[in-house]
């Protein structure tokens, strides 16, 4: 059974619950063990590097060295947590400096970063570990005719890491169809949803999301599937904002990528975390996964 | 001879651990500029704040919304020809901002993120409840009723945590963050 150190990160706790909850079941399903790192901390998010960047690192640093020690691969479903670990690992393994210095730091917690452990995002377990072909394999009830809006948004593709397509990636796409759905093409696939700016330039963000939702709608996707936690809820809780405030009338179901996954692998409903949504599933959705 | 630093030069050296070219290569060709999708809301879009940099009009750069604006999206950053690292750059003129206590009026970035802060230092995890009081009251009445209303409906479905989660090493975790920062300013 393969195993990979799981950082779930601080919304998969409550907000994006049902983010963990497919993760693991649909895992499970595949043969693969999630094991939870022992008292992992925040990962900083964005906004620690607007206010100090070792400081930052540092958070990071301590979550690897605790991964570290497990000998696995470290993975996170939240696309922040996977770029600021990718990140300070690959400073971290660059820098000796900047290692050193913080090394000295993790002293008092009996901690040490060494430089190895990699990196993962959940989406590249999927899509890339398994890869589509052993996924359709595993497909009992296919997603036939649903249409998928794959929204991959910023962090998992941008930065880049190594030699990566950062313009029109296909993975997400071919995982979905290898769930048997039909994945649509819309323009806006690759673009910011707006990130924390839901905060702190609220009305910057509800038009970047109304601008994605619109793509979305026009390509005739029936549901949404995101890979971030922040994503989905700038997507999905505050579409009803989005509605307030443009005059639209969205109603658009987001769904978690594993929750999709899981639902084409025969895993049930309530076991995925459906029914915590703000906007209630597809018709077309609405049959998949009931008992 | 002077020991004085221009203005880009101060703030390229805040890029701790980037790796971009310096800012002082930008070509102007506005590329950051058209692939931003925050740039309408700019006071000046990143292809002007570089230009501003260079220019060394850091009272203009100060006064611009444009960092705070910037949701760390990394669009502009893959495509710029000149591999500026120019979201590195905001999140550079947000710490310079901060350290000087110089930021445009009327901003929820900067309070919000130090609030943020202080509560990851607090409990070593984040927990959303604390935050609200750093941004809520900027709120106009509209988006302060739409707010309480979309966290009720959260906490109706199970997705808002009522006590704030702590990692179990807090002690440790403390004195790590002790030897990076003082931690006077942060209690």
């Amino acid at each position: 059974m393969k195993e990979y150190a799981y950082f779930p990160g601080c919304s998969l706790e409550k907000m994006a619950s049902s983010y963990h909850m497919s993760a693991m079941e649909t895992t499970k399903k595949l043969g693969i063990k999630l094991k939870e790192i022992e008292d992992w901390n925040c990962c900083g998010a964005t906004t620690y590097f607007y206010i100090d960047e070792l400081l930052a690192y540092t958070l990071c640093a301590r979550n690897l060295a605790i991964a570290e020690k497990t000998g696995l691969d470290i993975v996170a479903p939240c696309s922040a947590c996977y770029k600021n670990m990718f990140f300070t690992a690959a400073h971290l393994k660059k820098d000796a400096d900047l290692a050193e210095h913080i090394n000295f730091a993790l002293e008092e917690d009996d901690l040490h970063f060494n430089g190895n452990v990699n990196v993962k995002h959940l989406i590249d377990v999927f899509a890339k570990d398994i890869g589509p072909d052993e996924l359709k394999s595993k497909v009992t009830k296919p997603l036939e005719g649903i249409r998928i809006a794959p929204y991959y948004g910023c962090q998992i593709v941008r930065p880049q890491k190594e030699k990566e397509d950062v313009e029109q990636p296909q993975f997400f796409e071919e995982m979905l169809s290898a769930l048997g759905a039909t994945p649509v093409n819309y323009p806006l696939k690759m673009r910011c949803c707006g990130g924390s700016l839901i905060i702190s330039s609220r009305t910057a963000a509800l038009t970047m999301v109304r601008n994605l939702l619109q793509s979305a709608v026009d390509a005739q996707a029936t549901v949404i599937a995101t890979a971030c936690p922040m994503c989905q809820v700038n997507l999905e809780v505050y579409q009803q904002q989005v509605n307030l405030e443009f005059g639209t009338n969205f109603s658009v179901p987001v769904l978690y990528f594993t929750q999709l996954v899981g639902l084409a692998l025969g895993v049930s409903q309530k076991k995925l975390g459906i029914g915590k949504e703000f906007v209630s599933l597809a018709p077309s959705l609405l049959r998949v996964g009931q008992e | 001879m002077t020991d004085t630093i221009t203005f880009s030069q101060e703030i390229s050296n805040i890029f701790q651990a980037a790796e971009g070219e310096p800012l002082t290569t930008c070509i102007q060709c506005g590329t950051c500029s058209g692939t931003c999708p925050v740039a309408g809301y700019m006071d000046n879009s990143p292809r002007q704040i570089i230009a501003l940099i260079n220019l060394g009009m850091k009272d203009q750069v100060l006064e611009s919304n444009t960092f705070w604006y910037c949701a760390s999206c990394y669009h502009c950053t893959v495509r710029c020809p000149q591999e500026i690292n120019i979201t590195e750059l905001m999140y550079a003129l947000k710490r310079y901002s901060i350290w000087k206590s110089r930021y445009k009026e009327g901003l929820i970035g900067p309070t919000f993120s130090e609030a943020f802060v202080k509560m990851i230092v607090r409990g070593g995890r984040s927990f959303e409840p604390v935050l609200a009081p750093s941004y809520i009251f900027s709120f106009k009445m509209r988006e302060f009723l739409q707010e309480i209303q979309g966290a009720t409906e959260l906490m109706l479905k199970g997705r808002l945590p009522i006590l704030p989660a702590k990692i179990k090493r807090l002690d440790n975790f403390r004195r790590m963050i002790g030897r990076i920062i003082p931690m006077g300013g942060l209690e």
